[in-house]
């Protein structure tokens, strides 16, 4: 067998890409999630950023993990509250303070890299605590299946019990319930005395949550420092990954599981002697053709239902 | 009986200088069905929006139940137990019928999970306690309309409202679910319910209500027991007015038909038969009036000849070209002019100036372009004559639209739409809300146009207009032309009102 072939169909490459799909998934559960309530949020890229040099800086001077993501979480949540009161309190467009917001993510990120790692680029010179892999008792002596699904990143485990959080928390409680109705017709919520600006908000604490541990796992579990720019598109490709999903809870886990397989290919296909600038493109090839089949296959179902 | 409801002198003024409510008086005696009647803009909608708290009057007060209230929202209104079904229902679509009715107060169980056993049980009581069968777990977008309309009465059952009003719920419902709609009213009467029914369908209001307030241009014309009056009356109340004006000298010269429309059926989004089998014909030199209520087919109807809606099946001939179905640039270019009902919205870029606005529909030819560049010394000037030839008070033409008042905007769309010499003119509402020296304006220009041999087709909720101007006159009711007057010599509202209103028809 070719053994590209062959290093393709292995345990290896599942492993691979539960590792890549991480990221993606955390910031298309924030994404959907503020889909759901109605608002289209483009943050998630400065979100990431954000969580993911918090925690590293955290992390190298406190020595803490846990301090490390609860500073993590709160700056990424609180990226998020700066979105929802520009865009609901002072009715500012959402995409509009979004892009803002992601460049000053950008920008202050590099700005703050330099004061404290005295380097433009990257934080290697700081000590970042990673967080743990984790071997699952049992299913780590089974062959195959425990090279494949054992000893990931803890965040790697924690992002698929957030696919389990996240459909609880849309179809069996009442903030889901309201935030689905918002989403819908918020004239309908408001009538019935749901108060809309609320739960919109909410909904984009929520993405602000879910958004960080993307952040945290790309600089401390993927590598262990802070690059600038890290996230490298993965926000909005979490955009396009939660679309093809509908915005729901199985349908982003999947959608992002896509994007997860192509990267992780690109990865594995970088071993060619194909220039690595064409395989790069890949995942974001991949995201135009999947959008488009998408948009095609949507509006000729739409167009099939009149 | 005992008084729910009593308001007292409401007048209502809109920023914008409108009157809707002129001093309105009436009571609502609790446990009856009443019914408010008023042709479209007679300012029913506005009364009731500040009884639901979405809006609030200049003077006036509201005393319910014995109480005077001033509600500040409709959840307010809602609080103290009066509800509203709006036409466009209130509903998620994607949501389960019980968690559209449970939506706001939720039942929990361990404080953060939804108690979905607890949301079905509250569901099927409420149904069960008022006979409203609904299918709970079904989600609301794949219920025909009249299942929603129900769960929206439930809705607001559920939340204790004892004054229901309902804003005209049979405009969107086939006749049989107009029949289920009626029995649950009557039900819901027998329950101890008092209602508030908006419409100006006649037959039904004769049909369900124990009372009637006619409403006409903002006043209360009459309120009385439904046994009282005959649907012929009733009319009378609601377009019972003069005719004040002089009716135009007839064109000297009728020619051939420049438009003709066969057959023409348009089924809406909503699957509802919006025309069925409209055809007419508008010859050259002559204005065919189209009287009707407001919400009979009419705003689609001249969507369909301008290319802004696609029409179901049919036949639109326009100077002998089948234009059925082609796009609006097609039309024009095949001679047709469109003054649309809503300027803001399809008559103007308000954002733009006055001379853009003059050429948006020629910019492309010469001599407006030189190659692809637009000649704006040649704009500027023909704009400047256009303010002179209609009549437009401007500063400039490169003054904003937005900075004109209501009646000159529309002399703008008028100036743009006649001056492009149009065999055909699609005019809708073309006085609407414009004062009286504009409104002799257009009309005059509408005359002059025909007299040159355009073909008018004109649809207006003023009767008065129609009269006055039409060379004949067909009357649209449910999305039929019930009526077809080609002698309009001696015509009056109240020969037409009687078609426009259902009450008669032609064979």
């Amino acid at each position: 067998m070719n053994p590209l072939l062959k290093s393709i169909f292995s345990a290896n490459f599942v492993f691979a890409t539960l590792r890549v799909t991480t990221p993606i998934l955390f910031a298309a559960i924030g994404v959907a999630i503020t889909a759901l309530s109605g608002s289209i949020n483009i943050a998630l890229e400065g979100i990431m950023l954000i969580a993911a040099f918090v925690g590293v800086i955290v992390s190298a001077f406190t020595g803490s993990l846990w301090l490390a993501l609860i500073f993590g979480v709160l700056a990424a949540v609180g990226l998020a509250a700066l979105l929802g009161y520009f865009h609901l309190n002072l009715k500012a467009d959402i995409i509009i303070a979004a892009i803002a917001l992601n460049m000053f993510a950008s920008g202050i990120t590099v700005f703050l890299t330099y004061i404290f790692a005295h380097d433009k680029g990257t934080t290697s010179s700081l000590k970042s605590l990673v967080f743990p892999s984790y071997q699952i008792p049992i299913l780590k002596d089974i062959p195959v299946l425990g090279k494949m699904f054992s000893g990931l990143n803890v965040l790697t485990y924690f992002a698929l019990i957030c696919v389990v959080i996240f459909y609880y928390l849309i179809y069996k409680t009442p903030l889901g319930l309201r935030i689905r109705a918002v989403g819908q017709n918020p004239d309908a919520a408001e009538s019935v005395g749901v108060d809309v600006k609320k739960v919109k908000m909410y909904s984009l604490l929520l993405s602000g949550f879910f958004g960080a541990f993307g952040g945290l796992y790309l600089s401390m579990g993927y590598v262990s420092w802070f690059s600038r720019d890290m996230t490298a598109g993965r926000g909005f490709i979490a955009i396009a990954a939660a679309s093809i999903g509908g915005n729901l809870p199985i349908g982003t886990f999947f959608g992002s599981l896509l994007f997860g397989v192509v990267n992780t290919l690109a990865i594995f296909l970088a071993t060619l002697k194909v220039p690595s600038e064409l395989i790069q493109m890949i995942p974001y090839i991949t995201t135009v053709l999947v959008l488009a089949i998408y948009a095609i296959q949507k509006s000729a179902k739409s167009r099939g239902e009149e | 009986m005992d008084t729910i409801l009593s308001i007292r002198n409401i007048v209502k003024v809109y920023p914008n200088g409108v009157v809707a409510n002129k001093g309105i008086s009436f009571d609502i005696e609790k446990n009856t069905i009443h019914a408010l009647v008023g042709e479209n803009g007679a300012g029913k909608t506005t009364l009731m929006k500040i009884l639901f708290g979405i809006e609030t009057p200049q003077e006036g007060e509201i005393i319910y139940k014995g109480k005077k209230v001033h509600f500040k929202s409709p959840l307010d209104a809602i609080k103290n137990g009066i509800g509203m079904v709006h036409q466009h229902l209130m509903l998620a679509p994607d949501l389960t019928v019980a968690e559209n009715l449970t939506l706001g107060i939720e039942p929990r169980k361990w404080k953060i999970f939804l108690d979905t056993d607890k949301m079905n049980e509250i569901a099927k009581r409420v149904s069960k306690e008022f006979g409203l069968e609904v299918p709970f777990d079904k989600r609301v977008k794949d219920l025909p309309i009249g299942v929603r309309q129900r769960v929206e009465i439930l809705k607001a059952l559920l939340r204790n409202v004892e004054l229901l009003i309902l804003d005209e719920p049979t405009a969107v419902l086939t006749p049989q679910e107009s029949d289920m709609l009626f029995k649950t009213l009557k039900d819901l009467k027998k329950h101890g319910k008092t209602i508030i029914f908006i419409s100006h369908k006649l037959k039904e209001v004769k049909q369900i209500a124990d009372r009637v307030t006619v409403i006409r241009d903002g006043k209360v014309i009459a309120t009385k027991d439904a046994s009282e009056l005959t649907e012929h009356q009733i009319a009378e109340l609601m377009v019972g007015r003069e005719i004040k004006s002089e009716r135009i000298a007839p064109s000297p010269k009728v020619g051939e038909p420049l438009l003709e429309v066969e057959n023409l059926d348009y089924i809406n989004e909503e699957n509802i038969p919006v025309l069925k089998s409209v055809s007419f014909k508008v010859r050259s030199g002559e204005i065919l009036g189209v009287a009707g209520v407001e919400g009979n087919g009419q705003t689609e109807l001249v969507e369909i000849l301008t290319g802004l809606r696609r029409l179901t099946s049919g036949k639109v001939i326009i100077n002998g070209k089948d234009m059925a179905g082609k796009t609006p640039r097609e039309i024009r270019e095949n001679g047709v002019s469109h003054i649309p009902e809503d300027r803001m919205k399809n008559g103007v870029a308000e954002a733009a100036t006055i001379k853009e606005n003059l050429i948006v529909d020629r910019y492309y030819k010469k001599p407006f372009s030189k190659g692809i560049l637009l000649d704006w010394k040649y704009i500027t000037n023909y704009g400047k004559k256009l303010i002179k030839d209609f009549n437009v008070l401007a500063t400039s033409p490169d003054a904003l639209v937005s900075s004109l008042s209501g009646g000159n905007i529309q002399k703008v769309v008028v100036a743009r739409e006649l001056s492009s010499n149009p065999s055909v003119i699609v005019a809708d509402q073309p006085i609407r809300g414009i004062d009286v020296g504009s409104e002799e304006l257009v009309h005059r220009l509408l005359k002059e146009a025909r007299d040159k041999g355009s073909a008018v087709f004109l649809v207006s909720a003023d009767l008065d207009e129609v009269l006055e101007l039409s060379t004949r006159i067909i009357v649209l009711y449910n999305g039929e032309i019930v009526a077809r007057f080609d002698d309009v010599g001696g015509l009056t509202g109240k020969d037409l009102g009687p078609y426009m209103l259902g009450v008669k028809r032609e064979e």
